[in-house]
């Protein structure tokens, strides 16, 4: 099996979690596409550690993994905040900011 | 075509540089002690506790900093690179932050400061308003600042894409939550800190899959190895271009370029002033901190394919910033506007490619950051029973009633607008000097021109506050505290000082910008 086909499927799944993020309005869903993509380039970091034959991509995802176990914990007390104050967590909702 | 995946026998331990490393260990350590302050000082104590220990520690990193060996120099097996540029990046981070937490502990204008008292109470509710009326408020956002200063000085010196990345996170997390912690217009402020949040980490995934493009295509993440991989050209074109385009759309969106630059006015507006003071000046270094090394160190063997792209992203910033600002009848956003205006400005010096270019963007990057803080810490004292009265019609007429302010509103706005004899001329005028000198013809003209749009709005505020009548519903000045005054000295002196003697601190970015690779 060559390796390419990884990346070919990373790419796609890096570029469905793109997509998600700019046509889905829940913010809880936003936020998975966007861990989607950081998935998409742990197999891609992976990958290219095995054409290259080094360990370093493989240690990088782990530094992926603990900045996207972080960004959770930040992403979701946001949103939870915000879902508090307007029982709706919609990006559409939050709309007040313009001008 | 495929290895062996080499197994690591024996690894061995990176030889670390303690010394070099100390400004930043500094600030790390008070980051984390201040976590401790939250968890065992009582609730009474905490704020004064926690102001001290900050301050402190900006200052004794500070002074670490000036112990550091200036002959540039690789540590931490070379990911971090302590070179006169990122020494230079590290004090100005430092300096300015200490201004921001200056602003950020400022309690004597509102009972509790501008930070909510308890961020998971509703806002609206019975408690909330007891609350907001209380002395309390949420003294996390100490730790979480200097988090937030720690990883910026980390991300000037990064050395390494992974090491940049990682830094970039530590922080933009902070920053994404000292957003959402505003006292009043709650509901402002945590849609702020949702669009920051959502915004920034759908480009630090951007980054990121430029890092492992990167990876793919050089077999490692660090410059020296990139800029050997591009030199010899070897590996896939095609991951490269990609990898690059990617890891510059990350940084663009950082920095508040166009078209990446959507984010800044809501967030701007919506964030507790201190904090959007503490962005504007600081973020945007660490920025362009990273921009600077990125394109110069790793890819300036590739300045022929992104140069032509990113002089089209300065004259778009500029442009957008500038005609923007003119229509805004926020102050806060108006700033924002103009801060995306001032990147593009940046942007067209750091593209200079040389030497003349780096330092006359450092030399901007510190008159800037002191002038922004100083316009946000006014925006601080013009209240009414809601906190800051920031729309434009409220400061009618307030050159009449508190006309030391205004004067000093009025002098920053010069600066902005690049009148001679303030900071705002000479450090626009560096940057297009540098850039004509590198033959960017183009984005000085666009500047120029930008820069004469942009007065309008910035005369239109000194035009209101003199010589408009002040209508009924005018807003209160309040008194400066100690802390907002030091703020406020700090940012004219610096802003005098910088336009009427520039040459020192010419003459120091002069010899900072030296990278090691």
């Amino acid at each position: 099996m060559t390796p390419t086909y990884y990346l070919v499927l990373a790419a796609a799944l890096f570029t469905i979690g793109a997509m998600g993020v700019l046509v889905r309005r829940n913010a809880i869903v936003v936020f998975m596409c966007i861990e989607l993509m950081l998935n998409a380039v742990n197999l891609t970091l992976v990958t290219f550690s095995r054409i290259n034959g080094t360990l370093d991509g493989q240690i990088m995802a782990f530094f992926v993994m603990v900045v996207a176990a972080a960004e959770v914990v930040i992403g979701l007390a946001i949103i939870m905040a915000i879902f508090r104050s307007r029982r709706s967590a919609s990006v559409d909702d939050a709309n007040l900011l313009k001008y | 075509m495929l290895n062996t995946v080499t197994l690591a026998a024996d690894i061995k331990a990176p030889s670390m540089n303690y010394e070099a490393l100390a400004p930043m260990l500094i600030v790390f350590g008070a980051g984390c002690a201040s976590v401790l302050v939250e968890a065992f000082a009582p609730r009474a104590a905490r704020h004064i506790v926690q102001t001290v220990l900050t301050l402190v520690a900006l200052i004794a990193g500070f002074v670490a900093l000036l112990f550091v060996d200036r002959d540039g120099l690789k540590t931490a097996a070379d990911a971090i690179a302590i070179d006169t540029t990122g020494l230079f990046l590290q004090g100005t981070i430092l300096v300015l932050g200490l201004v921001s937490v200056l602003l950020i502990a400022e309690r004597s204008l509102t009972p509790g400061g501008e930070f909510v008292a308890h961020a998971a109470v509703a806002p609206g509710s019975t408690d909330d308003k007891k609350l907001t009326a209380s002395v309390y408020s949420q003294t996390e956002v100490f730790p979480l600042t200097l988090f937030a200063i720690a990883g910026m000085m980390l991300f000037v010196t990064a050395n390494d894409l992974l090491v940049m990345f990682v830094a970039l996170e530590v922080f933009s997390l902070p920053l994404y939550l000292l957003c959402g912690l505003a006292r009043r217009r709650r509901l402002l402020s945590q849609e702020a800190a949702l669009k920051y949040f959502l915004l920034g980490a759908f480009a630090s995934a951007f980054f990121l899959y430029g890092v492992a493009l990167m990876y793919g295509y050089a077999g490692a993440v660090d410059f020296a190895s990139i800029h050997n991989a591009v030199q010899a050209d070897r590996g896939d074109e095609t991951l490269l271009l990609m990898g690059l385009a990617m890891l510059i759309i990350g940084l663009l969106f950082k920095a508040g370029l166009a078209p990446f630059h959507s984010w800044t006015p809501d967030v701007y507006q919506g964030a507790p002033t201190p904090v959007t003071a503490f962005m504007s000046a600081c973020t945007k270094i660490a920025a362009f901190g990273g921009i600077l090394r990125l394109l110069y160190v790793g890819f300036g063997e590739l300045k022929d394919d992104w140069r032509p792209l990113l002089i089209g992203v300065a004259i778009l910033t500029m442009l957008v910033g500038s005609i923007l600002a003119v229509t805004q009848q926020d102050l806060k956003r108006l700033l924002a506007y103009s801060s995306i205006a001032n990147a593009g400005f940046l942007l067209t010096g750091a593209l200079a490619m040389n030497k003349e270019g780096v330092s006359s963007t450092l030399f901007y990057l510190v008159a800037y950051g002191f002038t922004t803080l100083g316009a946000f810490a006014v925006v601080m004292l013009v209240r009414d029973a809601d906190g800051e009265a920031t729309h434009l019609k409220r400061w009618a007429g307030l050159g009449r009633r508190s006309p030391i302010i205004a004067a000093v509103m009025t002098f920053f706005m010069l600066a902005f607008a690049g009148i001679p004899l303030t900071s705002g001329f000479t450090s626009k005028f560096a940057v297009f000097s540098a850039a004509l000198a590198g033959d960017a013809v183009s984005p000085v003209i666009v500047g120029v021109i930008a820069s004469m749009i942009l007065a309008f709005p910035y005369l239109r505020l000194v035009v209101l506050m003199y010589v408009t009548e002040p209508g009924e519903s005018g807003a209160d000045v309040h008194v400066p505290g100690a802390f907002t005054s030091a703020a406020l000295t700090l940012g004219v002196v610096a802003t005098l000082l910088l336009g009427v003697a520039p040459q020192p601190l010419l003459d120091l970015a002069e010899q900072a910008s030296q990278f090691v690779r």
